[in-house]
């Protein structure tokens, strides 16, 4: 199994955002932990890319690619407040 | 090294994705490390190519001069360093961790930035340090670096080989009251042993950003 963090989130973010969404901090919907995309704990042999919450291990964040196109779930996070770029 | 059309340029510490495509359809794709600021169109990232690896025994193997690779990128904007910034920094790398930390060395230097730079590189043997010439000295350019070995420690080694410690930290690193920025790359069990320690010690787990890779 292997297990990255939310820097890996960078790519895939960026082709449905437009923008860096790594530095973005998201409320867990779980635990509320907040914290930066970037340090979600993120495990890469699912299909897709899932997140959970590096405190609880809430599913946060998942990213699927198929045949149609991409499927964003963030149910799991509370909110997700995205600083202005610099 | 690979020549991309159109590159916008880069922060240190962001990443690129490599996609490789089979003839069958399946693709893999992975991050790497921008290892330094781009020359024009030309960037380069270090791969350390895993004996059970996907995508890194092709790159650091059969991939060959003039061959098209699919990348994206530059992504990435937290793990990150800007030559603006004026706080110390506190890079500390474990085995091939370094390379977005050297970015942020290389970056300094290319920018002329006065910042107070610490390095804390900790590998298994003297052998498996990467960009020795450059990095190997005790001060580069105004950035103290200090290398620690975890398996073998070169002949006469003040410090015997060991995994890194708080104590390494603190002669090493900065005091926190100094409020530095600390990057950490890693293992996901070196990243999280270091950030445990920083905390531990009184740095604000908001000044504490990590990188965690696959690799070892």
């Amino acid at each position: 199994m292997t297990t990255l963090d939310g820097n890996v989130l960078a790519g895939p973010l960026a082709e449905i955002f437009a923008r860096d969404m790594t530095g973005a901090r998201g409320r867990c919907g779980n635990c509320s932990r907040t914290g930066a995309l970037a340090t979600l704990v993120v495990y890469t042999d699912a299909p897709g890319l899932v997140a959970r919450c590096p405190g609880c291990a809430h599913v946060t964040v998942r990213i699927t690619r198929t045949a149609e196109g991409t499927c964003l779930d963030l149910s799991g996070l509370a909110f997700l407040r995205i600083p202005d770029e610099r | 090294m690979l020549e991309v059309p159109g590159w916008p340029g880069h922060l240190a510490g962001q990443h690129v994705d490599v996609r490789l495509t089979a003839e069958d359809g399946y693709s893999a794709e992975r991050a790497y490390s921008l290892a330094g600021p781009a020359v024009g169109e030309r960037i380069e990232l270090t791969v350390q190519a895993l004996p059970d690896g996907e995508v890194s025994p092709f790159l650091a193997g059969a991939f060959a001069l003039g061959d098209p690779v699919e990348i994206r990128g530059p992504v990435g904007g937290w793990f990150t360093w800007r030559p603006e910034e004026t706080a110390p920094v506190l890079l500390v790398a474990g085995g091939s961790g370094v390379v977005p930390l050297a970015a942020m060395v290389r970056a300094r230097r290319a920018s002329g930035s006065r910042a107070g730079f610490r390095l804390v590189y900790s590998v298994r043997t003297p052998e498996d340090v990467f960009y020795r010439e450059e990095l190997t000295r005790p001060v580069v350019d105004g950035v103290e670096t200090t290398v620690l070995f975890t398996r073998a420690a070169p002949p006469g080694a003040s410090r015997g080989p060991g995994r890194i410690t708080a104590a390494d930290l603190g002669a090493h690193g900065w005091p926190p009251e100094f409020e530095p920025h600390c990057f950490v790359c890693g293992p996901t069990g070196f990243v999280e042993t270091v950030a445990d320690i920083l905390v531990a010690v009184g740095h604000s787990p908001d000044r504490i950003k990590t990188e965690r890779f696959g690799g070892r």
